[in-house]
């Protein structure tokens, strides 16, 4: 099966101001690609928690030198964004998942952005180099058929 | 380029927040500081409208969950509605329909208030019959 890929890349300075330029960066690729309209919230609010947090933990203070890489992979089947950042990253496979009961009960905000993302996407997973390079990867699937594009491909192999 | 904003009006003990626009991280600040103003006035029942937000992010959730114990506390609340389907599908995502009073119009909202100040005040006349 030949696959067809598409690549859009925005690189921009990590600034809040930047927010709504990232959101409608990704909202616009997601919209050709072919999203339903909630599908395209929910990789736009998936997309700005993302870049909130490195914007607010990655690095220190919002400078022009550093940078945000948001890029957009579009395959046949998968939409997959990658939020990359060069700053002191943070690895949220230490970070609790928060029990949502004992969030409202705490009432801490903490976390609340990488479980918005878990519950958003598909599939999220983080490679983190502090420093060096830290990224996020968020896949959608198309049309939300996660399961029947695995039976498909594995059918057109056999 | 400013993409938020809130407009408070004051009816009554009532203080009713109308936001308007993006409410993410950079954004936020300008509502936390607006709801700030109302707590040190002394102003905690508020409601807040959503009738003009176009999205939210947890930076702007985050604001009502910072204040919402220090609100109630001094006997307020903050009570929301208005809220298009978009902006309600990400407050049911993080199961704020069971922490906040979410109702369709700003009239139940008000009338939320009243009716838990009738309650109050005929707890009051009870307790001071016995």
């Amino acid at each position: 099966m030949a696959s067809k890929t598409a690549e859009y890349q925005l690189k921009i300075p990590s600034r809040t101001d930047n927010l709504e330029l990232i959101r409608e960066f990704v909202s616009k690729v997601a919209q050709m690609v072919g999203f339903g309209k909630e599908d395209i919230e929910k990789i736009e609010l998936a997309c700005d928690e993302a870049c909130t947090n490195v914007i607010k933990h990655a690095y220190d203070t919002e400078s022009e030198k550093n940078q945000l890489d948001v890029l957009v992979k579009v395959d046949l089947d998968k939409f997959t964004l990658i939020v990359t950042d060069h700053g002191k990253g943070f690895d949220p496979k230490g970070l609790k998942m928060p029990d949502m009961k004992e969030y409202m009960a705490e009432l801490k905000v903490g976390g609340l952005g990488i479980y918005l993302i878990k519950t958003l996407m598909d599939e999220v997973d983080y490679n983190i180099n502090p420093g060096v390079k830290n990224q996020v990867k968020m896949v959608k699937y198309l049309l939300n058929q996660k399961n029947s594009q695995v039976v498909n491909s594995g059918n057109m192999h056999s | 380029m400013e993409n938020f904003n809130v407009n408070c009006k004051d009816v009554d003990e009532l203080s009713i927040l109308y936001l308007e626009g993006f409410l993410d991280a950079h954004t936020a600040p300008l509502l936390e500081s607006e709801i700030q103003k109302l707590v040190d006035r002394d102003r905690y029942k508020l409601i807040v409208n959503f009738k003009d937000l176009n999205y939210i992010s947890s930076a702007g959730l985050g604001v009502f969950m910072g204040f919402v114990e220090t609100i109630r506390s001094n006997q307020g609340d903050i009570k929301m509605c208005c809220m298009p389907s978009k902006i309600f599908r990400v407050f049911d995502l993080l199961g704020f329909p069971s922490l906040y009073d979410i109702v369709d119009g700003e009239e139940e909202a008000v009338k939320l208030y009243r009716n838990s100040e009738a309650e109050s005040s005929v707890k009051q006349n009870s307790s001071q019959k016995s």
